[in-house]
């Protein structure tokens, strides 16, 4: 049932003791670096003035802009001989950034991951198949050094290539997998058209899904496909990757391993500490990394801390599904909305597809926003009104929750372009 | 007699109908009569053809949103009054219809309406008891080509 009793059930006490120690040998380390060291020095840091873990909230806190400007090794506290690995944010914008491990950070990196996925119930005897891009991506190998350290056989299978990925499950009786939530719904396109169903033709049981915000009707739209638990996943590469945050079998929100980073949650806007519950930007400081430790880092992920012990004895605190990212937030008529709600409302309504892509325009000074949506495979009965109501009920359902009025195309099945990494739902053609 | 009529999903862009089109002509399978509804970005293509359940597959297969619908093929006659005959029996009798559409036969003679209604079968015996005819896949398919085009 747990991978490290001991620590993961360890009490509040006792695991801010171990917090307080790592805080301490990562404040020591991170004055090495060329970027804290100057920082340190010029506020004149006296690490004693640390002295509970709610100190931390006195340290200054680090943006991807600092990790941008230091490009690439400002933030190195050891010998670049000591290094064994390096991983990139996908980069969207921007320069990527760039993290460097050296041997004990891979380790205990690929400890939080047999941990979660351990906790989430994947054993020795089961066939993993990990269906992540392999690479710079930490979602590949992270999960692949994890799944090894339990001990299941694992199939590197990497992202895309659907119609392979479903005979390597069925060629070989794969139980597990870990994919993009937005891809498992594509791939139960393909399963469908290829004449086979997931429940009848594999062995699968498992599935760890992440790498981008969705939805809880999404996660229940996948289970109920495949006929199997999904697990949330959530990390960021800069804190490593996945396996910083991860849900236990109660699928009731994720357990941030707190005796490998230090978390807070912040008011974006003003940088103020929140108190427990409340929603906002997440932060965190890595508690156990050598070669590269981060302070106070902004995730620019939106969340809360859901207060109260969890039923599953693990005393590490969860966060709530992620809802949206500072920098995914889109400002419409001067009303803040994130994709998330628009999916949700979306995954509600019979005879809508796997897909959907939100489209921002300017027409005539103001903002419009229109919505393709790929109706469901075999929704279709051949008439033009029973499009035309279900095309006017998600213009409702939208304008129900985000009191925006969305312009909404229904297009075919598979028409809107296939996400085999994450996917790409708005497309912001409003330009000043 | 039951007919059948295909209809398409299709976005409302260029090259829909000539994709479904293409597709027929590959598959040398004859369209007898087609229709388009359309909404504001969406919109339906109806076809009738000679060899249904093929051209199904063969668009399905082409990547297509198909359904196949039954629908009844009545015979009447090309003259003033003909079609309000069919609708107002049809009307009497609370059948609903989703669909209507005709071709001609032959000129000034004959025409065959295509409708696709809510309760088929009740309809079918409708139309069967007040001498209706009503053609089958097969006998749609023996219709020749075209035919309305020289209207
Ligand atoms: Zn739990």
């Amino acid at each position: 049932m747990y991978w490290e009793k001991e620590i993961e059930t360890m009490d509040r006490g006792g695991l801010e003791k171990v917090q307080m120690a790592r805080l301490r040998e990562t404040l020591a380390r991170a004055k090495k670096s060329v970027h804290y060291g100057k920082l340190f020095a010029e506020m004149g840091l006296d690490a004693g003035a640390i002295r509970t873990v709610a100190d931390v909230g006195k340290l200054p806190l680090t943006t991807k802009e600092d990790l941008r400007e230091n490009w690439p090794y400002g933030f190195l506290a050891c010998s670049r001989d000591d290094l064994i690995r390096m991983h990139s944010s996908s980069g969207t914008t921007g320069r990527a950034t760039v993290i460097f491990h050296t041997e004990s950070d891979v380790a205990a990196w690929t400890n939080l991951l047999a941990r979660s996925m351990y906790m989430a119930g994947m054993r020795r005897s089961d066939v993993f198949q990990n269906m992540m891009t392999y690479g710079l991506f930490t979602g590949g190998l992270g999960f692949h050094y994890g799944a090894e350290k339990i001990g299941a056989l694992v199939i590197p299978a990497g992202a895309g290539n659907s119609k392979r990925q479903i005979q390597l499950m069925r060629d070989f009786g794969t139980t597990a997998i870990h994919i993009i939530p937005s891809y498992a719904l594509h791939l139960a396109s393909v399963f469908t058209e290829s004449g086979y169903d997931p429940r009848r033709d594999t062995k699968l049981r498992m599935a760890f899904i992440g790498a981008e915000p969705h939805s809880e009707k999404m996660r229940r739209k996948i289970e109920e496909f495949y006929g199997f638990k999904a697990f949330n996943s959530y990390g960021l590469s800069e804190m490593n990757g996945p396996g910083m945050a991860f849900e236990c079998p109660e699928q009731h929100g994720l357990h941030i391993w707190e005796d490998n980073y230090i978390v807070e949650i912040i008011d974006p806007a003003t940088q103020k500490i929140l108190p427990e519950g409340e929603e906002g930007e997440l932060v965190a400081t890595t508690l156990m990394r050598e070669g590269m430790p981060i302070i106070r880092y902004r995730t620019k992920d939106l969340t809360r801390i859901i207060p109260g012990p969890c039923p599953c004895a693990r005393t590490h605190r969860r966060i709530e599904r992620i809802k949206g990212r500072t920098d995914d937030m889109m400002i419409i008529k001067g009303v803040n909305i994130f994709p998330i709600q628009i999916e949700k409302r979306l995954m509600e309504i019979p005879g809508v597809g796997t897909n959907f892509v939100i489209i921002l325009d300017r027409v005539d000074y103001g903002d419009q926003m229109t919505v393709k949506v790929e109706v469901q495979r075999g929704f279709f009965g051949g008439n033009l009104q029973q499009l035309e109501t279900l095309r006017r009920r998600i213009v409702e359902e939208i304008k129900t929750d985000i009191l925006i009025t969305p312009k909404v195309d229904l297009v075919e099945p598979d028409s809107l372009p296939k996400s085999e990494g994450k996917a790409v739902r708005v497309i912001d053609n409003r330009k000043d | 007699m039951i007919s059948y009529q295909l209809s398409i999903f299709a976005e409302n862009k260029p090259g829909r109908l000539a994709a479904v089109t293409r597709v027929l002509a590959k598959e040398k399978i004859n369209i007898r009569a087609t229709t388009i509804a359309t909404s504001d970005t969406f919109g339906v293509i109806n076809l009738i053809v000679d060899d249904p359940r093929r051209a199904e597959a063969a668009l399905t297969k082409a990547g297509m949103t198909v359904t196949l619908n039954q629908v009844l093929a009545v015979v009447i006659p090309d003259q003033p009054g003909g079609l309000d005959r069919l609708t107002q029996l049809l009307l009497a009798e609370g059948i609903n219809i989703n669909n209507a559409y005709g071709f001609v036969l032959e000129s000034h003679k004959k025409a065959v309406f295509v409708v696709s209604v809510d309760q088929i079968e009740k309809a079918e015996k409708l139309l069967d008891k007040h001498g209706f005819q009503t053609l089958d896949a097969e006998a749609l398919s023996a219709v020749e080509p075209f035919h309305y085009m020289k209207y």
